[in-house]
């Protein structure tokens, strides 16, 4: 495998609705910013460009089929290879490692990844019916298939085996609405409390609106380069570009149905699931505890996918103690709830300590009021960018969004971008990005990191 | 020449038409400036749906009785049918549950998918059998779902069945027992 350089990316405005644009020209909305960027021409660029990669999530929206040809055309870079890539939530995530793996491989030197979701389409019940027909359509969706609903399963049984409360779920809520604060490409710009948090309406109890997503419309795009790649795009540039290389890649499944997630023993799990950080005695003591009181993995309550996928890409990255070698993760919080869940497969803390995890203070950002009283100081900043709760959700294009905020958090260039540096994490030198699809079906996980 | 047996414009009906008029600039330039036309596209499908290798579990609820499956290699039983073993790929073959289970989670839906908007709140439950390894994906009735409650999951429920079988999952739902 080849080096693998994350060069430049772009995001367009994500909003309820985009009329103004169709899916193409949001896209190149996304494209023109990130060749803006490097102070290159769309002409000089697409010689560079070798290929692409293409996300969008569900062709019901869009009502078209083939929707990725018909960007790859708008932006000029036909007759150049192309391909979709589809898998839910997740599916910006492996876009973003289907374009690593082209330049890996050395199938290409430099390659765009680009990813989109429109949305506002449908009427937003529709919308959550198109989203749920993700999910088995014999036995799960005509039972009343809905998305929060499942969520919402999976954390009251969180709450019920680890006692993890709503009001630590609602810091969730409150710490991403409030970076997003300080996030222009943010959907949601909402200085809130726990106290609005739980007095939203009820979605899916114990969920409430502030505690998930919503849907939107935008585009995102990154664009991956070889050594060789780089050195060419840095020539037609006429300088030196800051680096930033993608170290390690990691995926995980996991069935469809959740009804069908098994339940693993103790030795099974440090067989297959454990992470180096949870190797020495007092985890191992911790865990057995949780087994012998009954705890099963990964049940309905933990994403073995998430697990699988960071377990990978730490490997290959050589994280060993991810909390203190990770210094930010841009993660998917399509729910308050999945954060914390997410918190746990990454090894961020222990499962069954996510909950406590949110409310520590760990995972907030420096200098930034929240309106809370945390008793630790932040050590892992966790959606920094407010996530997809507070920057919205176009699915295809999410996991490309948190690439491009990864990207300029270790380019150091969050300030150019945002116009304020309140979100820049200082120092940042290696960070995580994480996908996820379904009910943990597929999950991706990237790590990024500067290289002087 | 032309012939008048073949039309050369469609003919033009009220039907369809929604809007007369629609301001256009004199400067193409103005152009840049000018709001979406946004429409309206209507789209519906009836889908011939099989339920293939699963079909003797609906054939099942609409006799009364519920079906899970076992693998024949490992013994792995599934509360939610499906012939090729997840735990191994060995085959299954069918078992009849136990009617009888407890809450293992729960959750009241407010809102949903637009399909099931009409029957808001509704309360999804996954079910647990003694003896079975995976969970089963119900309604819950009996409940009042403006009191939610922690103390519902482990609360034992026992199957109901339609009597007017719709040859869908949910022609089964579970009551606390
Ligand atoms: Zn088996």
């Amino acid at each position: 495998m080849r080096p693998v350089y994350a060069v430049t990316g772009g995001v367009s405005k994500f909003a309820k609705a985009r009329p103004d644009r169709t899916f193409q020209a949001l896209v190149k909305e996304a494209y023109d910013y990130a060749l803006k960027d490097i102070g290159l021409e769309p002409r000089q660029a697409n010689d560079l460009v070798d290929g692409t990669v293409g996300s969008y999530f569900s062709d019901h929206f869009q009502r078209q089929l083939m929707s990725a040809i018909m960007v790859q055309d708008y932006l000029g870079l036909v007759p150049k290879p192309g391909h979709r890539v589809e898998g839910g939530g997740a599916t910006g995530g492996l876009c973003f490692q289907e374009a690593w793996k082209a330049v890996a491989g050395g199938d290409m030197d430099v390659c765009l990844a680009y990813g989109f979701e429109t949305m506002s389409h449908v009427q937003t019940w529709k919308g959550n019916e198109f989203i749920a027909l993700a999910s088995d359509v014999s036995f799960d969706y005509p039972v009343g298939g809905f998305y929060s609903g499942y969520y919402a399963m999976m954390v009251t049984r969180h709450m019920k085996e680890f006692g993890t409360t709503v009001e630590q779920m609602a810091h969730v809520s409150v710490k991403n609405h409030i970076n997003a604060i300080y996030n222009p490409y943010a959907q949601k710009h909402l200085r809130i409390t726990i106290r609005d948090v739980r007095e939203a309406p009820v979605v899916a109890w114990p969920l409430t609106r502030l505690d998930i997503c919503t849907m939107s419309d935008g585009a995102a795009c990154a664009i991956l380069a070889s050594e060789e790649g780089l050195a060419r795009i840095e020539k037609a540039a006429g300088r030196s570009l800051p680096k930033v290389r993608v170290t390690g890649i990691g995926r995980g499944t996991d069935a469809m149905r959740m009804a069908d997630r098994p339940h693993q023993s103790f030795e099974d799990f440090y067989r297959y699931n454990a992470l180096p950080n949870e190797q020495d005695a007092d985890s191992r003591a911790y865990y057995k505890d949780l087994w012998d009181r009954g705890f099963r993995y990964p049940g309905v309550h933990s994403f073995r996918a998430g697990r699988m996928a960071s377990r990978q890409a730490y490997q290959r990255a050589e994280v060993t103690d991810p909390l203190n070698q990770i210094d930010f993760v841009e993660l998917h919080d399509a729910y308050t709830s999945s954060e914390i869940q997410t918190y746990e497969d990454m090894g961020l803390c222990r499962y069954g300590e996510g909950g406590r995890f949110a409310e520590s203070g760990l995972a907030f950002m420096p200098g930034i009021e929240y309106g809370l009283d945390l008793p630790q100081r932040p050590k892992c900043s966790v959606n920094p960018s407010g996530g997809l709760i507070a920057c919205g959700h176009p699915v295809g294009a999410s996991g490309l969004m948190q690439a491009v905020f990864a990207i300029w958090q270790l380019q150091g260039a969050i300030g150019r971008h945002f116009g304020n540096d309140r979100l820049q994490v200082r120092g940042a030198r290696r960070g995580a990005i994480h996908s996820h699809a379904g009910t943990g079906t597929y999950v991706t996980v990237s790590i990024l990191e500067k290289e002087d | 020449m032309e012939n008048h047996d073949i039309p050369t414009r469609p003919e033009e009906t009220l039907d369809g038409t929604v809007v007369f008029n629609v301001p256009f600039p004199k400067d193409l330039k103005d152009l840049a400036g000018m709001a979406p036309v946004i429409v309206k596209q209507p789209y519906h499908i009836d889908y011939i749906h099989s339920y293939g290798q699963d079909s003797p579990f609906f054939a099942g609820l609409a006799n009364r009785r519920l079906l899970g499956s076992r693998c024949t290699a490992c013994g792995h039983t599934f509360g939610t049918p499906r012939m090729s073993c997840m735990a191994c790929g060995g085959d299954c073959e069918w078992v009849e549950l136990p009617q009888e289970g407890r809450v293992h989670t729960f959750t009241v839906c407010h809102f949903g998918s637009e399909e099931f908007l009409p029957e808001c709140p509704y309360v999804l439950a996954l079910v647990e059998f003694e003896g079975v390894d995976t969970l089963f994906l119900t309604r819950l009735l009996g409940v009042d779902p403006a009191r939610p409650s922690l103390d519902w999951i482990g609360m034992k429920v026992r199957a109901k069945f339609r009597r007017l079988s719709r040859f869908k999952p949910t022609d089964v739902w579970f009551v606390p027992a």
